[in-house]
């Protein structure tokens, strides 16, 4: 299996010097294979590592360098089966782009598959350092990838995110220097920071130091999940990337930082107690939450509407990873998987929506569904799916959630269930936002050559492209892709998954 | 009060102490001059002095404990952050033709103001941390406050200055605040750890230079106040 884990890092890296050397086709051909094919290696993952739901394994790579246990891979799947739906879709994304030179292509292809290495990298190496370079990584590709079109909303969207990013990873450095010193009492001055290691010895870690580490990683790393206050940079980044990278950057880099806050949260629970560490995510977790879904209400542009579905998002997955209930904190997990099927699916939407009528702007687009037979009706599906209706993958994850929060971790916990009230509360007012606006510009009947006075496009565009049809098939296809995901997850998830998030949950000290 | 004040060190402080503390001192006051500085290509050459001093730090650190890994360090991080780093941002400045800054948004007293009131809160914040127990493990509290400062205050650079070159350089600065804490903190960090760290701020570097460069070509200026149009 080591052989597995040393692949999934080879083969994203290989796609992405290949699709730099090679031709357009080339590159996007190279980019599905490799996307597919470290799916298939991280589902080739799950016997060894949840297979058996009594006990918690792993698989280690490299001595040691390398190692994936069960908390690890709910991150790698989402991860791996965003890629390999955004390698199909940027394909399509390319071939409707009649303004797309060689070079763009060339730095599209390549760029998308350092990203998705990057974030593979992440989950898989077994070190609290090397998971910072990682991430740092993926701040420097991405930043690049939302700059790539060159106009002048996306270098100020780069650089914003670039500085902001790198100032609060700087943050996450620190942190990680306060968690090797409270290493050093018991491990001796000079140790590795891997994670079975630090988890072995963190109950004998002085807690005040911990605690100090623990909050420089939820801010420093919060900035890259979106927390708030931290989360400014990332509705410009999402709304002017190309389609291909939003999909990534919201459905799986995001996600993809809340594992290292994860990692951090695990020795604090065990060094300063469970208490700690979940009030603080806790706390973040609301604010977070309740940002996102006022924002919601008052976004025009459809891809920033998406991008304030990921703040609320992150602030649902911190407020379940802070119940104690087994039930909540897998429920988490599992909307880690649930929101990238639903998210990369509705940020597909949006760029073919984008793309045919070349526009983002909501109040300009009526009647979408009728223009686009099979991307209308399945963004709005996907973005039903955001809003957690059953029988998608959200509803069941934010149902455990909310169960677990009001079942409580051991007897009635008038905290959670409070939180677990809110929560109700302000998802349904999120629910209210997305799916006014997208029914709006989706389903309701109206014209296409009616632009507001004020606009800054003219309305000619809008009127030549306005044919029924689709754009791209690969697009189509990629959403559909998403959408069975989605709903796979909903109506009977794989019993080996269901283990692996139950096991996960309990690596993060789920009812301890 | 200043034993209380900075964490009590048991044992008088030795030499090495007393140097690792005077340089972490001198990162901080690096800082406070890159608030002031008009000119760009001086506000480089204040990084590179910065580097510098915690490069010296790094081999000072390993001659009293006796740890050849931080002489590497100290060698590697002289080689990226005094020589190569510098050099990236001098070439991108030359291209530019730009020299004056004039980007102090809230004037230099205030930038200064705001500085020294976020460096008493960093001392004080570490100096409240109770790394007491840590204290006989030769932990220099000064140093480490003096650190936590450099931080805060890059910070106050990056926000009160608005040209894409000064942030850029506060970020950098930053990453010398936290160096200089992980010396005094975790010195013994796996060198492969540090050679990571210091590989991703040379990625970072070439990536904030292709994106001032991108700005620059579009705006024709370094300045970031035509950067508006996104309101987070």
């Amino acid at each position: 299996m080591s052989a597995v884990l040393i692949a999934i890092l080879l083969v994203p890296f290989a796609a992405s010097v290949v699709s730099w050397w090679a031709g357009p086709r080339m590159g996007g051909l190279v980019t599905v294979i490799s996307g597919t094919a470290t799916f298939g290696l991280t589902l080739a993952l799950f016997p060894s590592v949840a297979g058996d739901r009594d006990s918690a394994s792993a698989v280690s790579a490299l001595g040691n360098w390398l190692r994936v246990d069960s908390l690890s891979l709910v991150f790698l799947v989402a991860t791996a089966f965003l890629y390999a739906l955004t390698a199909i879709f940027a394909v399509g994304y390319v071939a409707a782009d009649r303004s797309a030179g060689p070079v763009y292509i060339r730095r599209l292809y390549a760029g998308l598959n350092v990203f998705a290495w990057a974030m593979a990298m992440t989950p898989v190496v077994n070190n609290l350092g090397l998971l910072w370079v990682a991430i740092e990584v993926t701040t420097v590709v991405s930043a690049l990838l939302v700059a790539i079109e060159g106009s002048d909303g996306a270098i100020e969207a780069a650089w914003k995110y670039i500085l902001i990013a790198s100032l609060g990873l700087g943050l996450s450095l620190l942190a990680t220097a306060f968690i090797y010193h409270a290493g050093s009492f018991s491990l001796g001055s000079a140790y590795d920071l891997s994670f079975n290691n630090l988890l072995g010895a963190a109950s004998r870690f002085p807690a005040g130091t911990v605690r100090l580490a623990y909050l420089l990683a939820v801010l420093g790393y919060g900035t890259k999940v979106g927390l708030f206050p931290v989360h400014t940079w990332l509705p410009d980044a999402h709304s002017e990337a190309p389609t291909p990278v939003s999909a990534l950057l919201s459905g799986s880099l995001l996600a993809t930082c809340f594992y290292a806050i994860l990692r951090f949260f695990q020795i604090t629970e065990r060094s300063a107690g469970a208490g700690f560490a979940r009030d603080v995510l806790a706390g973040f977790g609301v604010a977070t939450l309740l940002l996102g879904a006022l924002y919601l209400a008052s976004q025009r542009d459809l891809k920033r509407l998406l991008a304030y579905s990921s703040i609320e998002h992150m602030g649902i997955l911190a407020i379940g990873v802070s119940f104690a209930s087994p039930l909540a904190v897998a429920g988490a997990l599992l909307h880690v998987l649930a929101h990238a099927a639903a998210k990369g699916t509705s940020f597909f939407g949006a760029g073919s929506v984008a793309r045919k009528l070349r526009t983002k702007d909501m109040d300009r687009i009526r009647a979408g569904a009728g223009l686009l037979p099979w991307t209308g009706p399945m963004l709005v599906a996907a973005v039903l799916g955001l809003s957690a209706m059953p029988p998608f993958g959200t509803f069941r994850s934010e149902l455990a959630i909310v169960a677990g929060g009001l079942a409580g971790g051991d007897g009635a916990n008038t905290a959670e269930q409070a939180m677990a009230a809110a929560l109700v509360v302000l998802v349904t007012l999120a629910f209210l936002g997305l799916s006014w606006h997208i029914t709006q510009a989706m389903l309701s009947p109206g014209t296409q050559d009616a632009p507001r006075t004020g606009s800054v496009e003219p309305a000619g565009p809008l009127e030549m492209t306005a044919v029924k049809g689709e754009t791209s098939q690969m697009m189509v296809l990629a959403m559909v892709l998403g959408l069975i995901g989605l709903v796979v997850l909903g109506v009977h998830p794989p019993a080996q998954l269901d283990n692996l998030l139950h096991d996960a949950a309990a690596e993060l000290g789920a009812a301890r | 009060m200043p034993s209380s004040l900075l964490g009590s060190v048991p044992v008088p402080p030795s030499a090495f102490d007393g140097v690792t503390e005077a340089l972490a001192v001198l990162v901080l006051l690096v800082v406070f001059a890159m608030l002031r500085e008009a000119l760009l290509r001086s506000q480089v050459r204040l990084y590179a002095f910065q580097s510098l001093a915690v490069s010296a730090l790094a081999a000072m650190l390993g001659a009293s404990q006796h740890a050849g890994e931080l002489y590497a360090l100290a060698a590697l991080s002289f080689v990226l952050k005094v020589v190569v780093v510098p050099a990236v941002v001098l070439r991108l400045l030359a291209e530019a033709e730009v020299d004056l800054a004039g980007s102090h948004r809230f004037g230099v007293a205030t930038a200064f103001l705001v500085g020294v009131i976020v460096s008493v809160v960093g001392f004080l914040a570490i100096g409240d941390m109770h790394f007491g127990p840590l204290a006989g493990h030769g932990l220099p509290v000064p140093a480490l406050g003096a650190a936590t400062a450099t931080v805060l205050v890059s910070f106050v650079l990056v926000m009160f200055r608005a040209d894409v070159v000064s942030q850029a350089v506060g970020f950098f600065s930053m990453e010398n605040g936290v160096s200089v804490a992980s010396l005094v903190v975790a010195a013994r960090m796996p060198l492969i750890l540090e050679v990571g760290f210091l590989f991703d701020l040379l990625v970072a570097v070439v990536a904030f230079g292709v994106l001032m460069r991108a700005h620059h070509r579009r705006a024709a200026s370094l300045s970031t106040e035509t950067l508006d149009q996104l309101r987070g």
